[in-house]
């Protein structure tokens, strides 16, 4: 067991190292001359000099690369070339607004797709296991800003039932929340829905029923603990797409996040910031990833972690 | 033929590959098709007071912000978004192809690092990766579609790559190592017509991935450059206007929702057909 922590932790060092390598050559190796893009059109050759020695561009490629990384280490994501300020900061101010729409969206998601996916394996072929799984293809091939802004045109301009967007309090949250919910939800109903099939076919289960127990108990005790194992391992993947959705949901609700924070460093090509949340968000992958690694073995201890 | 009558008995499937054949053709001769010049900005297309029409003749779908035809456009727009779609598909399945097959058949060292590398880019979230890239490279149509694929290639890479473990170990290769067959040929006509099926059914689903990528970047204002129109970068013009003028994007945004649908169902109803070890488990 600690060989498998030690060794699956070891790894996700590895990925980072890679991680933080590939955002060191968007920032300083793909723009044709950073200094000049921070010094500004009208600058003269010597305040470009002065900012490329300042920001050791005059180095040795490898030496660039280590102090990018002791940076990075440091919390240091470097600046912003618009806003002049640290980029850590500009995330760190932007955090939490991000944290509570991710805790939201996340739970509307298992909520919804869970839910709907016990429906329509309990119902398997009926018209409204159909009903489901062609609900959750429309959901999962509808881009998000298209839903977000379908969502805010019916539910907030039409029906007035929702504020139009910005920050506030649960109201303000329900609409941008129940949007990335319920379009992510379609892969989890997908997943739920044949990894229940495959319980319900399995001995246990008509042992469970031929010793009396009810319907309803045997689906809630045994059918779901197991066939809920999948979706945790889901959970650490789907954290990526979510980085993604949140850009286009926030700058669509005007929700105050770092995806808005991307949003608007698009529309100023100010590429440390992009590249700082690219950067937090694949360590938040990593992290992901590895959490739900470690819990999957105690959650479930019949898989093997010998075959990892 | 056998395989595509199959799909043609499913109804939803059916549609789906006639609105795929309606948007290629729209695409294909669009000068034709479409009623006005999509990027002409016409006097009487805007009110009075400067405001986009709503959908009514002449113009059928309404104008936009800057009096043009929006049926024109979304026509046109077919074209940008097709061409990034197959282009950037085309790419991501070549390279996820032979970086999946490659590590599967040479395994060892070689194998492992382009596991590991393939691991790296999972970390990354597509979207986030892809806007960083278009916003260092300057978007234009070619880098688009580039970006799509540098972040899309990764999931075939593994389907390709496990699948190519499972074909290693089957007895046929075996029979035909014994035989003496060279390691290209048991690679080119043994392992690859295995996989193709799967290489198929990824590059029909691959589409659908791209074609919201591509549309997701250009709302952005990553992606396609105004005023080459393109059903992503259509939305990003008028999106301040959305309340007052709907229609800008309720049209294209339906245009995208199903084209990307219609790739879905296709995609999955070829998985269905050609993957016998599914049946009867979806």
């Amino acid at each position: 067991m600690l060989a498998f922590i030690s060794r699956r932790i070891g790894y996700s060092l590895l990925i980072l190292l890679g991680v933080t390598f590939i955002t060191y050559l968007l920032l300083f190796m793909l723009p044709a001359d950073p200094a000049r893009q921070i010094a500004g059109r009208s600058a003269t050759p010597e305040v470009v000099a002065g900012i490329r020695m300042q920001l050791g561009l005059d180095l040795p490629f490898y030496q660039q690369y280590a102090n990018y990384l002791g940076n990075l280490v440091q919390g240091d994501l470097g600046r912003s070339y618009i806003q002049r300020s640290p980029v850590t900061e500009l995330i760190g101010a932007r955090l939490r607004p991000s944290l509570e729409l991710m805790a939201a969206g996340i739970g509307f998601e298992l909520l919804i797709g869970i839910s709907l996916g016990v429906i329509a394996a309990l119902r398997r072929d009926s018209w409204a296991d159909k009903a489901l799984m062609a609900l959750s293809f429309i959901g999962v091939s509808a881009p998000q800003f298209i839903a977000a802004m379908l969502f805010l045109y019916f539910f907030a301009v039409q029906l007035d039932w929702f504020p139009m967007g910005g920050y506030g309090g649960f109201e303000h949250l329900l609409l941008p929340a129940l949007t990335l919910g319920i379009l992510g939800s379609g892969w989890y109903s997908r997943m739920v829905r044949s990894s229940m099939i495959e319980v319900l076919h399995q001995d246990f289960i008509r042992t469970a029923r031929a010793k009396g127990l009810s319907r309803v108990r045997v689906v809630l005790r045994h059918v779901l603990p197991n066939a809920i194992v999948p979706v945790i391992p889901m959970i650490g993947i789907d954290i990526g797409i979510f980085m993604g959705g949140l850009v286009v949901v926030e700058s669509v609700f005007g929700w105050p996040g770092i995806g808005q924070l991307t949003w608007q460093a698009i529309q100023q090509v100010d590429i440390p910031v992009i590249v700082g949340v690219t950067t937090v968000s694949a360590v938040a992958i990593v992290l992901g990833n590895l959490v739900a690694d470690l819990v999957i073995p105690w959650v479930d201890p019949r898989i093997d972690i010998k075959k990892h | 033929m056998k395989v595509l009558r199959a799909l043609v008995r499913r109804p939803a499937v059916a549609l789906s590959l006639l609105y795929i054949v309606i948007v290629v053709l729209l695409a294909l001769f669009a000068p034709w098709m479409s009623p006005y010049d999509p990027s002409e900005q016409f006097v009487e297309g805007l009110s009075l007071e400067g405001a986009p029409l709503p959908p009514d003749t002449p113009y059928l779908l309404g104008t936009d912000l800057l009096g043009r035809d929006l049926l024109s456009r979304l026509i046109y727009g077919a074209r940008t978004s097709l061409f990034i779609g197959l282009l950037a598909n085309g790419l991501a399945v070549l390279i996820g192809t032979l970086v999946g097959l490659s590590a599967g058949f040479l395994r060892g060292w070689v194998g492992s690092t382009l596991m590991r590398f393939t691991d790296l880019m999972m970390a990354f979230p597509a979207l986030l990766l892809a806007i960083a890239l278009s916003a260092i490279f300057q978007p234009s149509v070619w880098i688009v579609a580039l970006v799509i694929a540098m972040v899309n290639w990764v999931q075939i890479a593994r389907v390709i790559y496990s699948e190519t473990i499972a074909l290693s170990a089957r007895d046929f290769v075996a029979v035909e190592r014994t035989l003496g067959a060279s390691s290209l040929r048991i690679l080119f006509s043994h392992l690859l017509p295995h996989l193709l099926p799967t290489i198929l059914v990824w590059a029909t689903l691959g589409i659908s991935t791209t074609v919201l990528l591509e549309a997701t970047l250009s709302y952005l204002g990553v992606g396609v450059q105004p005023p080459t129109p393109s059903w992503g970068n259509i939305i990003f013009e008028s999106q301040t206007y959305f309340t007052s003028a709907p229609w800008l994007v309720f049209f294209p945004g339906i245009a995208i929702v199903l084209l990307s649908l219609a790739f879905n169902l296709v995609g999955d109803a070829l998985r269905d057909e050609l993957d016998p070890t599914l049946q009867g488990r979806s």
